[in-house]
């Protein structure tokens, strides 16, 4: 689908003829857009009607009548008296300022939360650092394991001083991130041999297996292997041996990614020019010689941006761990709304979730776009 | 065959040899550690719970279902039929709002082009999970049955669903229905008849009588003969609830919206790209010929796009059925929830799981099937 759009986003045309008509000031460009005929006038009028009624009422409901603190009983419950005759009419934002390290950070210990706070900085910085084209070499698989193991001895504690922390408090938006990026890293080279396995022509066993393995997780739902990992995998594991509930998500999801990376990295491979590969046989280059120093390199740059949206799937699919019962951030809402006083202010909880899930997800994409038309440019001229 | 490791023949069946040794070590030690394990827990292998009396209470069934006297099988066909109850009726309105969205993000009005863009960067942008539990909540929160949103007295949504007025079925009805079918299929020759006689002769005889008359005015005649019933059943609130109508239950109903609406906003990206992805030279060349707007977008246009747009259509079809297994989170009682119910139940967790994967699996190689068939039917034929 991305390689749809990629041969799209670059046409001109529309934007040289807008930029032709904004030059003539702004009565000229509102007829050209929005007054251009009267079926376009009758168009804008009940549209621009609409959203103004919207935003309007959203404005009332979310700032003018919101509410952003509640006082407190001695007790330490919260009374939301306020909140509660303000139903409907204005936005109850107390839930958030009130709940948010709770939805952000899980029941992680609360004096020791700064450290997922610093695991969160450190995925950022992590990501922003991958997208950054200096730093595409060899070294960059060195940082994502520095900080990988960072990340771990942080979250879980027991040397450096820190207090242990058991995984079993950990929750929130660590947890989300730590199943997209940890399922990344290690979906990703089991992809790429999948990948190479379908693509062989001279072993058609295994090229047999990965067909297999691709086309069953890719037939199936996420929850179904999902409820794979939680009700069967503790029958696979010998008596006594018990896996954590995080690590069989955990293991599913980097199943679940190898199939779905396996198919964009495939397509990178059938993008590359057949002579590439045939060069590297004439120049006598083992198998391995010619896929790591020829075909992999240039195939991967290829399918950059698909994996780029491949992960903003990923990302947003980590939620599906509320049904098996994992504390993600999403869980994490529904654990903040299951509080008696808060119970009824679930649309205030699901809006600012869905502001994270947006800002994470709106970055990568822009930065996928982004990437796609610099990419493109050099073959495209 | 001389057995030396530059010989290629023979390192590839070493390879094969070892990898599928390895594969096959593994899978030997699972399933032996989970027949071990069975047995520890005195769990029975196979599928003889199917026949058991389930006593699962199903909330909306297709078809007649008694929790005391029905199996476990009859349960997971009923999550079969309501998985693809969403599957194919999401997939038809999505398809439809996608295609509107996609064709609004390419409007000359800058409005309607931005709210278009918007609606698509937004609903993209937040976990479907989210916004199913957002849906469900609200309709949850809509006031009771008796002040209930209402459309005259034809539909009610309030927090026990969407209540609609349903069709009394009459033989009349079904009559109708074979005199359309018997439409299509005289349309369908009518059509055939048409292009041959434009291929042998370059003149095409008018199709659009025949095919009015076929598919319209045969099925209204038949049904005016027959009486022309036509009753409608009203929901009416009696007490605390509506009596009569059909009834789209809040986990249905916020399904549907939620699925509808964040598929669309792929599938408006995949309409808009595949007629962008049309060179204009093509609109006018057409144009050059002498061929009208909709001519062109019918005969050069279309067809030219749906080549880039079924192949990713159909992995949003597909996204949308695996999707719709989401419905577990909101307690919309499709295959997943049934089939989990069940293995909770029955502690056959690997032929739950098995039933589970086994239906997904045929439902995708469906679509994949029909949608590729499709696909090379209208494909460009090269050399």
């Amino acid at each position: 689908m991305s390689q749809a759009t990629a041969t799209v986003e670059h046409i001109p045309t529309a934007a040289r003829a807008q930029a032709a008509v904004a030059s003539l000031g702004p009565w000229a460009w509102a007829r050209a857009n929005l007054f251009g005929s009267w079926w376009s006038t009758a168009v804008t009028l009940a549209l621009g009607y609409v959203i103004a009624r919207v935003l309007i009422s959203l404005f009332i409901w979310g700032v003018v009548n919101a509410v952003w603190t509640v006082p407190y009983s001695n007790t330490g419950v919260a009374d939301t008296a306020i909140c509660q005759n303000l139903k409907g009419v204005g936005a109850c934002w107390a839930i958030l300022t009130d709940k948010y390290r709770l939805i952000l950070f899980g029941r992680y210990p609360y004096d020791q939360q700064w450290r997922p706070a610093i695991v969160v900085v450190l995925f950022i910085g992590l990501f922003v650092v991958s997208g950054m084209r200096r730093f595409w070499r060899k070294e960059l698989a060195l940082v994502w394991l520095v900080t990988l193991i960072a990340v771990g001895i942080l979250m879980w504690g027991g040397i450096l001083g820190l207090p242990e922390v058991s995984e079993d408090y950990w929750g929130g938006l660590p947890i989300t991130l730590i199943l997209a990026t940890f399922g990344l890293a290690f979906a990703f080279p089991l992809a790429v041999l999948v990948a190479l396995g379908r693509r062989s022509t001279k072993l058609p066993a295994v090229k047999m297996l990965c067909v297999l393995y691709v086309e069953i997780i890719r037939g199936v739902p996420l929850i179904a292997v999902l409820f794979m990992a939680s009700v069967m995998f503790p029958l696979f594991m010998p008596a006594g041996v018990n896996v954590d509930k995080l690590l069989r998500a955990q293991i599913a999801f980097i199943l679940f990614a190898g199939a779905y990376l396996a198919e964009v990295v495939r397509g990178g491979l059938q993008a590359l020019p057949k002579g590439q590969g045939e060069a590297a046989d004439a120049l006598g280059l083992s198998y391995w010689k010619k896929t790591g120093f020829i075909i992999l390199p240039q195939a991967l740059r290829l399918v950059i941006p698909p994996l780029v949206n491949t992960f903003i799937g990923f990302f947003k699919d980590t939620s599906l761990v509320l049904i098996i019962g994992l504390f993600d951030l999403l869980t994490m809402g529904k654990v903040a709304l299951s509080d008696p006083p808060w119970q009824s202010f679930s649309t205030e909880v699901y809006i600012g979730l869905a502001l994270v899930y947006i800002a994470f997800c709106f970055a990568m994409s822009k930065y996928s776009r982004s990437l796609e038309r610099d990419l493109n440019r050099s073959r495209v001229r | 065959m001389r057995l030396s490791w530059s010989d290629p023949v023979f390192r590839a069946v070493v390879w094969q040899v070892v990898i599928v040794g390895i594969v096959g070590t593994i899978a030997w030690y699972l399933i032996r550690n989970t027949s071990e394990n069975l047995a520890a827990r005195h769990i029975a292998t196979g599928f003889g719970f199917l026949g058991r009396v389930a006593g699962i209470p199903i909330g909306e069934s297709l078809i007649p279902y008694n929790p005391a006297v029905d199996t476990y099988g009859t349960a997971l066909v009923i999550g079969v039929l309501n998985t693809l109850k969403v599957a194919v009726i999401g997939v038809i309105l999505a398809t439809i709002l996608g295609t509107i969205i996609g064709i609004g993000r390419l409007s000359k009005n800058w409005l309607l082009a931005k709210l278009t863009a918007f609606y698509v960067e937004t609903l993209r942008d937040i976990p479907l999970l989210l916004q199913l539990l957002f849906w469900y909540t609200i309709l949850q929160g809509l006031p009771g049955p008796k002040q209930s949103w209402h459309l005259g007295s034809f539909a009610f949504l309030s927090n026990r669903g969407m209540k609609i007025p349903v069709l009394e079925w009459q033989a009349a009805h079904s009559w109708a229905v074979l005199a359309f079918v018997i439409g299509i299929v005289v349309t369908a020759i009518a059509n055939r008849r048409a292009r041959t006689q434009q291929e042998a002769t370059g003149d095409r005889p008018v199709v659009w009588p025949i095919a009015l008359a076929a598919l319209v005015a045969f099925p209204v005649i038949v049904w005016t003969v027959l009486g022309a019933p036509f009753q409608l059943e009203l929901p009416v609130l009696r007490g605390f609830n509506f009596q009569g109508g059909a009834t789209l239950s809040p986990e249905y109903f916020a399904l549907m919206l939620g699925l509808v609406t964040y598929t669309a906003s792929y599938i408006a990206e995949i309409v808009r790209s595949g007629i962008q992805a049309i060179p204009i030279g093509q609109w006018e060349a057409a144009g050059a010929l002498g061929l009208h707007n909709g001519l062109i977008l019918r005969q050069i246009i279309l067809p030219q796009a749906m080549r880039v747009i079924i192949p990713p259509m159909t992995s949003q079809y597909l996204n949308l059925t695996k999707n719709s297994s989401l419905a577990v989170a909101i307690g919309f009682q499709d295959i997943v929830s049934i089939a989990n119910t069940t293995l909770n139940q029955t502690g056959q967790a690997i032929e739950g799981i098995a039933v589970i994967m086994a239906v997904y699996l045929t439902i995708s190689l469906s679509i994949s099937v029909f949608m590729n068939w499709y696909n090379a039917r209208i494909a460009l034929v090269e050399r």
